[in-house]
């Protein structure tokens, strides 16, 4: 499986990051070298193995259905490049 | 009326067309405290007042748990009558929005906590079984809000984390009447179980609605659109009919539908393609790293299935059996869980089909005028078993009844203290009635030497002059005992 | 002037606490070496005036308690301090200021440390030689012939200060390697807990499953104390271990008679350089001397343990960095519609390692490449643990070296990603298997460069790594070959 311009584009469509020409082209050869590099886990024959999601052995944490109020609005928003005094604001979205 | 057989077919131009639609319903957990963070769920308040720094997914956060909303998620399962899966696990669904601050929705995707199960509708026609594929839990997204700024969108994240329960039926419903059943049935059950308010008008119940058609008697399923995010019955059942007759305009002239996502507008009637008309979403789903599978062992699920109510069927069933009501009825008064807990508070101390007649046919007529919902009843139900009570035990007329009803729903006065204000008992004494039916007797010798000799229509003739003479306050059952035995 | 900086972390609160020294002349110190070391680029952020005014609060109001009192304290800028600002080395997180702070380095300022700022690391913890920094390269202490040297990464800006007596000791993390490699290139002592011993809440998070936090130190012993300060469950994190609580120094000792070590046969890479083979040889030496008994294991998914880790964490790295879309905080890019807005944003924002990393993660998980990728990945990383949990039934530790070569020069790697990736052979299957590891500095190559050793533990078992260490750091005696060359 190799990575060509389509795929490069549609990746950088789903990760939502610009592509020109030149990141095309660098894209397409790093990740090729590293999709091959990579191949070699078909040596393996895993066909019978659970595959590992952690590795942490023990029960999910549950917390009580507590209400906690830890933080302001302010400080919610302190941090956004553009807002208004109630809202985050973001170039319009058009459905 | 009453109709015996399904009949909803959409005639096209070469054919009869059959509709195939199932629901992608997303129900807001009940539950003070959001999926995987502390911040409140209260609708409507102050916009990002309701936000922790898991909720606006800062740098560094991580979800925990709330334990609620995995109990009331089983509850709801049980409640489907639906298999409950010990192993879930919670899976990311990435996609960038405005509303989703993290770039991903934790959901669950491979292993759902709750599996197959299904909800019974009584249709005219008789019930239908619908199939429940599955009940998982997710976050709910924010909002944003395009209409308050020419350039911009506004983003509240509010909502965002709130627990979800997405409960995805099998594709079985095929009118749009059926969907309006689904939709009340489910809403039903899950506001007895107190897992969800089931609140449309607050966004706590939306559905995304897959409709495809095929042509009458084919076994095939068509392709299929999605129309996303309805959030009322009725738009629900306006925008199937809109997108089956669009489907089937496509189809009969000769083009094949796209499997889309469409939005209903609610101002044209009509479905449109959603503008985001990309490739379709890849979401990527993987395991979410942050969190570990949830395992839960049957005692918990036994102790929940412990605290459940009793369900809207098997409370209809009990109302049938026990309290000897019509089907009807009984459909009608487990439709809510209000009606039906002020259905047993009423008819715990009275007439059971009296009870059920007098809230189906008064209760409900005053309520449907003054658009009232049965949790604002003026009538408490104590006074209404009270006046029901006053009409079984003869002291007054069921007729009498609906003057002091029409009393108390002015203010929901205790019956017994209306008709003593307003001496309207019924004249139940029989020593009493004698004489005055005596005295009719007397006075009318002609008229009863006719109905004696044959004309019994003049019997009515004696009732409605015995009803005069006691200003309408006569037992009517009495009247016509001791009629019947005098006249013979 | 010079002597305080060159005091242990033990040394150094013991005296603090026993006020032969002040926590402000210690802080003062530190300072002054740290404003004359720009060249090294360690810092991205300096709280100097925070830090000597936190040092003279502690001496005023005698606040000794805490068991790191007074020690001035500078930590990776992946950790979110509160009220100062964290960029994880990233433009796009230029100017965002946390509101809050993550639980480690809340447990060491409770414990009475003092900060003394942020320090550089690889944009997002991507990379083994803090050169895709937006900050700039950090520079090692260590030169060879005039020649800039990197010093590791991705906690490069750590490594470089703890190595240069800018800071007494930090906190750096570890997702393939990134506390090891960097502390072996360094000459200082780097430690990987178990995954699940230290909290990862207000870490901006790299690859959840293989992130964790750990010590970066002078010494075997202030790694100890480092350890028991930072360690310990915290709800907050799902993923956090539910363990009990652990006196890592108090516990400390040489004594590993009868300590069986693993010597893994394919950790014998092809083109091995023989100084590190020396290195190890002589690690084995110093191990049997103290008492411990040598045996070769065979972990044999080892070779798979890079292309495992080269799916898995930048397939994490892809979901956990969505979030930097200029809506919230740090840099936004302007454009006509959100999208637009958010791929200017992404573009510019990130550099093109993690661009690539992202590309990466987004195509082995998406549709169609799942199964024959991320699935594949999970299931071999299943395997790679099987072999560690075989393994450590026979012995107690694994003994490796730490990097395949000593620092390189700056530059040097840049241009072959994979050639890049293959700095972290040693080190990237304990991140995948989620064991303790630590590296030492055991000696110099030929061109005075530092070299470590790595020492591989069973689960929640850092006293046998530490003790380990300790025995070896002993034998070992190694010093400190920085010369203040940049001041």
């Amino acid at each position: 499986m190799s990575i060509n311009k389509e795929t490069v584009k549609k990746i950088s469509k789903l990760s939502r990051i610009a592509s020109n020409e030149e990141f095309e082209n660098s894209m397409i050869k790093d990740l090729n070298s590293i999709l091959k590099f990579v191949e070699q886990l078909n040596e393996l024959n895993t066909s019978n193995t659970e595959p590992l999601s952690s590795v942490v052995d023990q029960k999910l944490y549950q917390r009580d259905d507590v209400e906690k109020k830890i933080n302001e609005k302010k400080d919610i928003l302190q941090n956004s490049p553009v807002k208004n005094e109630n809202y985050f604001v973001v170039p319009k979205i058009i459905e | 009326m009453a109709d015996n057989k399904f009949d909803y077919y959409l005639d096209g131009k070469t054919a009869k067309w059959e509709v195939i639609i199932g629901l992608e319903v997303h129900a807001q957990v009940t539950s003070s405290a959001k999926l995987f963070s502390g911040s409140s769920t209260k609708f409507g308040s102050d916009p990002n007042s309701q936000v922790s720094l898991v909720d606006a997914a800062m740098p560094g956060m991580l979800p925990v748990i709330n334990k609620f909303c995995i109990e009331q998620a089983v509850k709801t399962g049980l409640g489907l009558k639906a298999k409950i899966n010990r192993f879930s696990k919670f899976d990311r669904k990435n996609y960038f929005y405005a509303d989703l601050p993290q770039g991903y929705q934790i959901s669950q995707f491979k292993f759902p906590i709750v599996g197959e199960g299904k909800i019974v509708l009584d249709m005219p026609y008789g019930t239908k079984v619908v199939g429940i594929e599955r009940l998982h839990l997710e976050q709910d997204a924010g909002k944003s809000l395009h209409d308050q700024d020419p350039e911009n969108s506004f983003v509240d994240l509010n909502r965002s984390g709130i627990a979800l329960m997405e409960i995805v039926g099998k594709p079985d419903l095929r009118s749009p009447e059926e969907v309006g059943q689904y939709v009340k049935k489910l809403r039903s059950i899950m506001r007895y179980l107190n897992t969800c308010d089931g609140n449309m008008d607050e966004g706590s119940l939306r559905a995304d609605v897959n409709v495809s058609v095929r042509k009458q008697g084919s076994q095939q399923l068509g392709t299929r659109c999605e129309i996303k995010n309805v959030n009322s019955i009725k738009f629900m059942q306006q925008a199937i009919e809109y997108e089956a007759k669009r489907q089937i305009d496509i189809i009969e002239d000769g083009g094949t539908i796209n499997q889309e996502t469409r939005l209903y507008d609610t101002k044209k009637n009509e479905t449109r393609s959603m503008r985001s008309k990309e490739d379709a979403h890849d979401y990527r789903y993987f395991p979410d790293p942050d969190l570990l599978p949830l395992v839960l062992d049957s005692e918990f699920i036994e102790n929940i299935k412990k605290t459940l109510p009793e369900l809207p069927d098997e409370k209809k069933l009990r109302l049938m059996n026990d309290f000897g009501l019509s089907s009807y009825d009984a459909s009608i008064i487990i439709s809510e869980k209000d009606i039906s807990d002020y259905y047993e508070d009423v008819a715990k101390n009275s007439d059971y089909k009296l009870a059920a007649n007098w809230m189906i046919v008064e209760l409900f007529g005053i309520l449907n005028k003054e658009g009232k919902e049965i949790k604002d009843s003026p009538v408490s139900a104590v006074n209404l078993s009270k006046l029901i009570n006053l009409i079984k035990n003869g002291t007054i007329s069921g007729k009498i009844a609906k003057t002091v009803f029409e009393q108390m729903v002015q203010k929901n006065e205790n019956p017994e203290v209306i008709i003593e204000k307003s001496g309207l008992k019924q004249q139940s004494d029989p020593k009493e009635l004698e004489i005055i039916i005596d005295n009719i007797i007397k006075k009318n010798q002609d008229k009863v030497i006719e109905y004696k000799s044959g004309k019994i229509k003049l019997f009515s003739f004696f009732v409605g002059q015995a009803m005069k003479d006691t200003a309408g306050k006569g037992n009517p059952q009495l009247i016509n005992n001791i009629l019947s035995k005098k006249l013979k | 002037m010079g002597e305080i900086t060159k005091l242990t972390l033990v040394n150094l609160v013991s005296k603090i606490k026993s006020k032969e020294i002040s926590a402000l002349d210690a802080c003062s110190d530190y300072v002054n070496r740290i404003v004359k070391s720009k060249k090294l680029n360690t810092f991205v952020t300096e709280t100097l005036e925070q830090a000597i005014s936190s040092a003279k609060k502690i001496d005023d109001n005698n606040l000794k308690e805490g068991i790191l009192s007074g020690a001035p304290i500078a930590v990776k800028d992946l950790f979110c301090t509160k009220n100062v600002e964290t960029t994880a080395s990233s433009k796009i997180l230029k100017g965002f200021v946390p509101t809050y702070e993550s639980t480690v380095t809340s447990k060491l300022w409770e414990r009475g440390a003092v900060l003394l700022g942020k320090l550089n690391c690889d944009e997002f913890a991507m990379g083994s030689s803090n050169e895709t920094s937006a900050f700039g390269n950090v520079i090692n202490p260590y030169k060879v012939n005039d020649e800039n040297i990197v010093p590791g990464g991705s906690s490069g800006g750590c490594s470089a200060a703890v190595a240069a007596d800018l800071t007494v000791a930090t906190v750096g993390t570890d997702t393939g390697g990134s506390i090891r490699q960097p502390a072996a290139f360094t000459g200082i002592v780097g430690l990987k807990p178990t995954y699940g011993r230290c909290s990862r809440w207000g870490i901006v998070a790299f690859a959840s499953s293989l992130d964790q936090a750990g010590p970066m130190t002078k010494n075997v012993s202030d790694c100890a104390l480092m350890l028991d300060a930072i360690s310990g469950f915290d709800e907050k994190d799902s993923t956090s271990a539910n363990t009990k609580k652990e006196e890592f120094l108090k516990n400390l000792n040489r004594n590993i008679k009868g300590l069986k070590i693993g010597i893994p046969k394919e950790y014998i890479v092809d083109d091995m350089p023989k100084e590190i083979q020396d290195l190890w040889d002589k690690g084995i030496s110093w191990m049997k001397e103290s008492g411990a008994i040598i045996k070769d294991i065979s972990l044999p998914h080892t070779k798979y343990a890079l292309p495992t880790y080269y799916i898995i964490a930048p397939a994490e790295a892809s979901s956990n960095l969505a979030r930097y879309d200029g809506v919230r905080y740090g840099f936004r890019a302007s454009g006509k519609d959100l999208n637009e807005m958010y791929e200017n944003t992404r573009s510019l924002g990130f550099g093109n390692e993690v661009k690539r990393r992202i590309m990466i993660g987004t195509y082995v998980l998406s549709s169609g490449y799942y199964d024959a990728y991320y699935l594949k990945a999970q299931q071999v990383r299943r395997l790679i643990k099987n072999d560690f949990d075989l393994v450590f039934k026979d012995v107690d530790a694994i003994l490796t070296p730490t990097a395949p070569s000593s620092a390189f020069k700056i530059g040097e790697k840049k241009d072959d990603p994979i050639s890049m990736y293959l700095n972290d052979v040693f080190t990237v299957p304990i991140n995948l298997a989620g064991l303790p590891a630590i590296s030492i500095p055991a000696g110099f190559d030929k061109s005075g460069l530092p070299l470590g050793l790595q020492i591989i533990g069973k689960p929640f078992d850092e006293q046998t790594v530490l003790n380990s260490a300790y025995a070896l750091e002993e034998k070992i005696g190694f010093k400190s070959q920085v010369k203040d060359w940049w001041m």
